[in-house]
This record gives structure tokens, sequence and C-alpha cells, in this order.
């Protein structure tokens, strides 16, 4: 044993005083900051609601609730103004359903494919593709949709299917250019739930001679449903949020239709071209944008909280 | 569990000869009681570190331990020792008030520190700890180097004093100095598992405490290890008193002063479990002359 | 093999081997027509990731053969300006790390501060703990043309009232990937095992002593991925600038408190321009926004693979 020369006399040992040396404010002041910190995202929220829901009062005040969301002539700008939100709403769905008919089978096929074919080569090759398609900026697929997709639809559309060729503004065109956008999102939630269905189901299956396709069709689909059902409502979500396809490919003048191959403008496109920065406080403009915001927040909102509850749901099953 | 338990203590077959050499035939015979380290038992020197006095611990009102009366005596070792479940380390995290960082922690009864009660109103357990320190059953040395892991303590607790000087005395103290003194900014996860649990010891003496508290400390290690630091404890009690949490009954009765042997009861309808002192005494008698027959059975492997 | 039972005859032999044939035949064969499926099932699947692949390539190759006489130093050295020719990202550029600047000096205290609040001074079950990740979980989806509502109703107007500067920028930008910041962070600090925080505690240093010391420079490589994700993510919204008054272009190169304008708000102006000069402008424009993204995410990732700490 070498020499210790360590005798316990340090300053607590000595005098073994129990009570604080100090009163320690330092972190209790931490404490009090950091909790400020993490309030701001319910300050945040709140400022985001009183924003929306305060002119919209006043809009409220001027135009009937019933003339807004069933009307069918959108032109407050104009005079005399009409502000019936059917158009843009529609401009919006319209956009969105589209998307989603993209969306929806590539992401799904991929999650599937990754989850239930892909060796681990294949899947360490194509996931940081898809993570590079995620990281995109939206104003590149808006881009996208106006110099590639809309006219190469125009050159292989054939005749006047569906009232002819999409016009150079047109839904389908963002449209596609959306869903390719959200691909990733359904593809990872969806892949998500997918790998999260025990394996145990899957090999009792394979042990009775189920080929690939019954399993993933027959077994894996049906588990991991919610967490599938969760990322296509996200999907929905993000698609009608989105600003700047639809900015720049798809039209700026409403248009009440359901046509795919006609120009129409959506909810968010009426704001990002209205609200530019200088519509002074209380005018109609401004009250409208703000009424217009309140509805797009609240048809996201709904489905972003029946997507985490559905996501809640996949987690707990099989945890 | 019990890597470091050795073949001696499976050797109840043998008939029980008389080890303790004073006609005692209850004596087991491989649990060799070290002669002369009973030195601290038999002293003068009484002074108390800790007095418990009907301590019960409940975690959110289901009871760990419950009614734990016993006296741990300064610079000496103190084992507490008994089956799996019983509540030897809910026990010992109670003497540094570790048991406040679980919400649902309650603890009864009255519990002394040099006459001090532990759990006053104003007793700050940040300056418990200081004074208290703790060795885990796994070794945990923090991501950083053998040098920064001793310098931590010291820098957060303010100490004065050079601090190459104090990393060092803490280093050969543990018995590690002459391994690492040349490596003293390599990552402490580099080391061995033995070699990190006496970096964590040496920690723990760095900010020269009062008490050391030790939680299983070798059941992670080889019985090398074991050893190694066995006999670093028979060195450490000098300066400090030391409390340790063993599984292995010849380790308890190879390093402590006085043993406490706690034990699992259940409730009426075995619906709780919760421990309980049997017996506290010297080791030598604990091992040699029980005075309890749960003991007798434990101590010789007859249960537990 | 199966012993005491050794065929004695060829014809017993035979009569193994095919009964072992047969048997192993059924057991494993799969009836025909699901092999089809199967075959045509995976088929179709590797045709989706294809058509994912696809319309990632066309999208980055179109811009590449639009925009490649453009894509030069001359991009980033020109200021922005009516004239195709010579306009190019410089004060957008600027303006973008002007405001990203801010950013990060606001995102990193308010990020990882609420996360460390919420990972190591919360109670679990605590309702206010539960109603803060809610309210996390639903900024994370607000449409980022909201956020620039936002930052138009309460910064750039009363009450802050900054007018439409750079700061009101960084601020709206800050709120929009916080999101992004806190979970990254919030993964990085629970990461760190408990013994750790045990190991310090027992020594007697405090919450915050253990935290600043032990927890947080070990969470420092999941931090720092987060933030520049989060950054990224940042660089490339244009919606939430357009309510913030972004200006179309500028004379003058930009600063802290004066009008603003951003890289993705030059390109826009010029998507939206109808002459073919321009055109390809938008398309080194886009390409190069692109490039700055990919980069940046591909290193964050880089840097949480190689500084991971493995426990």
């Amino acid at each position: 044993m070498e020499a210790r020369g360590f005798v316990a006399s340090g300053p607590a040992a000595l005098s073994r005083r129990l009570e604080a040396a100090s009163p320690r404010y330092g972190e209790k002041a931490i404490f009090a900051l950091l909790a400020g910190c993490a309030v701001l995202s319910v300050v945040t929220t709140t400022a985001i609601v009183i924003s929306l829901v305060v002119p919209s009062i006043q809009f409220f005040g001027e135009v009937s609730i019933t003339d807004f969301l069933f009307g069918t002539d959108w032109g407050p700008t104009f005079t005399p103004a009409s502000f019936g939100v059917l158009p843009i709403v529609v401009g919006t769905l319209s956009v969105t359903l589209w998307a989603m008919v993209f969306a929806i089978p590539i992401g799904l096929g991929s999650a599937i494919y990754l989850s239930e074919y892909a060796s681990r080569r294949v899947r360490r090759a194509v996931k940081p593709i898809l993570e590079i398609l995620a990281g995109i900026p939206t104003i590149a697929f808006g881009y996208f949709a106006l110099i590639f997709i809309t006219p190469q639809l125009q050159k292989i559309w054939p005749g006047h299917f569906l009232g002819g060729p999409p016009l150079l503004f047109s839904v389908l065109g963002g449209g596609l250019a959306i869903g390719l956008m959200i691909v990733p999102i359904i593809a990872s939630i969806s892949e998500d739930a997918m790998s999260a269905v025990p394996r145990g189901l899957r090999e009792g299956a394979y042990a009775l001679g189920a080929t690939k396709a019954k399993v993933a069709t027959r077994v894996v689909f049906p588990a991991a449903l919610s967490g599938i059902v969760a990322s296509v409502i996200l999907g929905v979500s993000r698609a009608i949020g989105e600003t700047m396809v639809v900015l720049i490919a798809v039209g700026s003048t409403p248009n009440l239709t359901l046509s795919p191959v006609e120009s129409v403008q959506a909810m968010t496109a009426f704001i990002g071209t209205t609200a530019t920065g200088d519509i002074p406080n209380g005018s109609t403009t401004y009250k409208t944008i703000f009424a217009v915001a309140l509805l797009l927040f609240g048809m996201t909102m709904v489905m972003n909280l029946l997507s985490v509850r559905l996501v809640r749901k996949y987690r707990q099953a099989y945890e | 569990m019990s890597e470091t338990v050795t073949q001696d203590e499976r050797r109840t077959d043998e008939r029980p000869s008389d080890a303790a050499g004073d006609g005692t035939a209850g004596a087991h015979p491989a649990i060799a009681v070290r002669p002369g380290f009973q030195d601290a038992a038999s002293s003068a020197n009484t002074e108390k570190v800790f007095e418990l006095r009907g301590i019960s611990v409940f975690y959110a009102d289901v009871p760990a331990v419950r009614d734990i009366s016993m006296d741990v005596f300064k610079n000496h070792v103190t084992a507490l020792i008994g089956p799996s479940g019983c509540g030897k380390s809910t026990l010992i995290r109670c003497l540094n008030r570790m048991n406040d960082l679980i919400p649902t922690a309650r603890v009864e009864g009255e519990l002394l520190y040099h006459g001090q009660d532990l759990y006053g109103p104003r007793v700050d357990p940040i300056q418990v700890r200081k004074l208290i320190g703790m060795v885990f059953q796994k070794p945990n040395p923090f991501p950083k180097s053998i040098y920064d892991n001793i310098a931590f303590g010291p820098k957060v607790l303010g100490m004065d004093g050079d601090m190459d000087e104090i990393v060092e005395r803490a280093l050969r103290s543990a018995a590690l100095w002459d391994e690492v003194k040349d490596r003293l900014n390599e990552n402490a996860y580099g080391m061995s598992g033995g070699q990190q649990q006496r970096l964590c010891i040496a920690r723990c003496i760095a900010v020269q405490p009062d008490v050391i508290l030790m939680d299983e400390p070798c059941s992670a290690l080889d019985p090398i290890s074991t050893g190694k630091i066995e006999d670093l404890m028979a060195e450490l009690k000098r300066e400090f008193s030391i409390v340790i949490v063993t599984h292995n009954m010849q380790q308890a009765a190879r390093v402590s002063d006085r043993t406490a042997f706690l034990m699992v009861e259940l409730d009426a309808d075995e619906k709780h479990r919760w421990g309980r002192i049997v017996e506290y005494d010297q080791t030598e008698k604990i091992f040699t002359n029980p005075s309890d027959s749960r003991t007798e059975d434990y101590v010789t492997g007859k249960v537990g | 093999m199966a012993s005491g039972l050794e065929p004695k005859t060829a014809r017993a032999e035979m009569a193994m081997a095919g009964a072992r044939g047969v048997t192993s035949e059924m057991m494993s064969k799969q009836p025909r027509k699901d092999v089809i499926r199967n075959t045509i099932f995976g088929s179709i699947l590797l045709l989706t990731i294809a058509v994912a692949l696809a319309g990632l390539g066309l999208l980055i190759g179109k811009n590449l053969v639009d925009g490649a006489s453009r894509l030069n130093l001359d991009l980033i050295t020109h200021n922005n300006s009516s004239n195709p020719e010579e306009a190019g990202l410089r004060n957008g550029l600027i303006g973008t790390l002007w405001i990203m600047f801010f950013v990060v000096v606001m995102l990193v205290p308010l990020g990882v501060g609420a996360a460390i609040f919420l990972e190591e001074y919360g109670n679990r079950s605590s309702r206010l703990i539960r109603l803060i990740e809610v309210n996390i979980q639903n900024l994370a989806a607000v449409p980022s043309i909201i956020y620039g509502l936002l930052g138009l109703a309460f910064i750039a107007r009363a009450p802050l009232d900054l007018g439409y500067v750079v700061i009101t920028a960084s601020m709206t930008l800050t709120l929009l990937v916080l999101p992004v910041v806190i979970l990254a962070s919030r993964e990085a600090i629970r990461a760190v095992p408990a013994s750790i925080r045990e190991g310090s505690m027992a020594l007697g240093a405090t919450k915050w002593q253990t935290i600043r010391r032990q927890v947080l420079p070990a969470s420092v490589p999941g931090i720092v991925t987060g933030v520049i994700l989060a950054l990224s993510r940042a660089i490339g919204e244009t919606a939430p600038l357009i309510p913030l008054g972004a200006a179309t272009f500028l004379t003058f190169t930009p600063g802290p408190f004066t009008e603003f304008t951003a890289m993705p708000i030059t390109v826009f102006t010029w998507v939206k321009q109808p002459q073919p000069e321009f055109q390809t402008l938008a398309a080194a424009g886009v390409l190069f926004m692109i490039a700055v993204l990919v980069v940046m995410n591909s290193f964050a990732i880089w840097l949480r693979n190689r500084y991971e700490q493995s426990w």
C-alpha cells in the first residue's frame, strides 16, 4: 500500500455543518429562466390564436359567417367586395386532393418496400435520398411544377380529357409537386409504424408459407394502420398549409371549380398575394386576410390533433 | 450477480469446525474472519457517525424498509448484508439523502449524523452529500479525462488548493496513481472496470468527505479488482467511516467491523414486502456465533 | 440423419429420397398464384420508389439544365437587379446571413433552455409539462405563412413595433423552427445516462452544476445537429417572410435594422418574371439554395455520427 497522506481535514469534514452555505439564489433564478423558455411555446400559441382571432371577430362583425363560409364569390379587394370563401377553400382542397393521389401510393409503396422487402444496403441508400427530398425548399417544388410538370403534362395530355390540357397555372401541376414534397412525410411515418409491428407477427405468417406480399398486406399493413393513417393526415395538413407551390404554379385568381386543369387560387396563395406588408391595420383587407388565416389554422389544427392521437395509439399498442 | 462469490461459500456439506477457536461449533468454516481486522470493533472508539431510530422508507406509500435502528461508528467499516430485495440499497441511500432524487420516496423516523438531524428542516441535501460520499454498483466515471473526473468535485465545490496536488493525492489514496499517472488526460472510459471503480473512489475521496457509502461496489468486478478494493477499504477506514452494502457474505466478513443482517418480511396477505434488521453486531459475532437463528441460517448458506 | 433407419436396399434408398423431396416441396413451396402476385407486388413497390427518386432527379436535373449557364461566381457576387444579365444573389445572401445570425442567437438559448427544463426540471406527469409538450407539437405543424402573419401582427407592428427589419424576420423564423431544436436537444439530453447525473449529485454538486458541467457537454453533438437542421429549414423558408415586407430588391446591402431581403425572396422574384433570362437565373438560384441546404443537412448528420457518444 502506498503512502496516503490524505487526512479528512477538508473544511466540510471539520465543520460538519448541514445547513446550506448560501441561499443559492442562482439556482432559483436559473430555474425561472428555463421555465420561461419552455413556457414560450404556450405564449406563442396564444399569440398566434389572438393575432388571428381578434381581427376575425371584427371581420365577422361586418360579414356574416354563412356568407363567408358558403358564399361562392371571392373578391374581397374589389368594389363592390364579396366575401364568399368557397372558391379558395375548394382551390386548396382540390390541390390537396391531387397531391394525395400522388403521395399516398408513392409514399406508402416506398414505405412498404423499405420496411418489408429492402435489404439493409438498399435501405441505407434510399433513406438518405428521401431525407434530401424532405429538405428541398418549397420554392423549388413550386418552380419545378411551373417549368417541368405542367409543360410535360401539356405535352402528353390526351386531347380534351377532363376539359383539355392543363393551363400554365393549374391545379394538377401544383398538386403533383406538393405530392412529391409530401412523399417523405408519408414514407417515414408509415415506415416507422410498420417497423413497430413485432417481428413475431410476421414470422408466424412466414412460417405458414405466406409470401412477402401477403404478409405485407394482410399482417403488417393492418397492424400499422393507425400510424399510416396518421401519416396521411399529417400529409394532408402539410398540403393544405403549403404556400409557395400554389403561389408560383397554381394561380392567383379565385375560381370555383373541381377541374384539375384550370387555374385556381388557394387560401395560402390569397394570403401570400394580399398580405404584402403594408396593409393598414383595421382595413377590410387586413381583416379578411386574418379571417382566412383563422380558417386555415383551424383546418390544419384539427388534422394535427387527429394525427397525434393516432400516432400515440400505434405507439402504445406495441410498447 | 455474484461473480465474486468464490467456491468456498458453497461448501455447506463440510462439517463445521472450530474455526473461531472458542469452542463454538456454529462457525462456517470457509468464511474466515480476518484476524486482526477487528481492531476498530473492539477498540474504545465509539464515536457515532450515524444513529438510526425507527427509520422506514416508502416509495409511493409502499414500504421498502421498516423500523431500522442501528448506530454506525466512526472509522468503522459497517456492512449491510441480506438477500436481494431486503432494502439494503434503499437504506444506504437514506444516509446521503439520495432518495430525495426520487419524487415518490418518503423517509420516516430519526436519522442523526454526529448528533444532528439529517432530515431537519434547514438541512441542505447538497451539503449532506459533500460530507457523505457514495460509490455505486456499476462504475460511473464521467465522460471526461481521468484528471477531470477527479477535479470535477473539488472544482464545483469551490475547494482551494493546487488542483494537481488534489488529484494526485486522491489517486494515491485510491491506489490508482501509479497506474494512471502517465495518462491523466486520457478518457476515463478507456480504463478497465476495476480501474474505473477505483477512479470513482478517488473521485469521492477528492472532495474530502467524512463518510463513504458503497453500494455493492465490487459486484460488477472481477475477483482481482475486488481484492484490490477490499485492501483499499482497510486503508481508507483510517480516514473515513465506511458503510458498505454487499450481497457477498465473504466480503462482509473480510472487510467489515460490524455487520447488519437484513431480511425480507411479508405482510399478512403477501402483497407487500419490506426489509427489517434481524441482527446487528460485531462482524465476528455475526459470522461465528449469531444470536438469531435466521442470521445463522443465512450466514451458513442454508437460506438466501 | 435419423439413426437406425439406414436404407438397406437401393429401392429403399430411392423411396426415402423421394419421400424427403416431396415433403420439402410441400412444406416450402408457395402456391403458384401467390408467387406471381408477390412478384408483381414487389415490382410495383419498387416502381413507387423509382418514381420518388425520379421526381427528385428530374427536379434537380431540370434546374441544372436550365440554369447551368448562370452557375458561376457572379451568382453570388452581384446584387439583385432588374437587369437579368447583372442580377445576382449577393444582397439576398447577406440578408439571409444577417437573419440567421440573429436566429442562432435567439434559437440556442430558447431551444436548449426549454429542452433542459422539460427534461431535467419537469415532473413527468405535471400538467404544465403536458401542456407545453402539446403546444410544441402543435406549433411544429402550423403552416409557415401563419408565422409570417404572427410576425406582422405582433412583432412588426404593436406591441413590439420593430418594423419590417431583419430582427423581425429573425424572431419570426426562430419561433418557426424552435420545435426542431427543442426536439433534438431533448433527445440528446435524454440520452445521457442517469448514472452520470447520480455520480455528480452524490459528490455534492447542485442540479444546475450537474446540468451545466456534465449533461450539457455530453449533449452538445445532438444539440448542434438540431440547430443546424433548424437553420437549414429556416434558410429555405420563403412564405413567412412575405407578410414581413421582404423587399423585392434592395440597392444597398442590408444590415440588422434596415429593410431586408433574403435569398429565397430574391429567387422568388426571379421565378415570377416571365423573361427567359430570369428563368435561367431562377433555375440557378433554386439549385444554389438546394445545394446549400443539402450541404448543411449532410454536415449536421455527419457531425452527429462522428461525435455521438455511445453510452
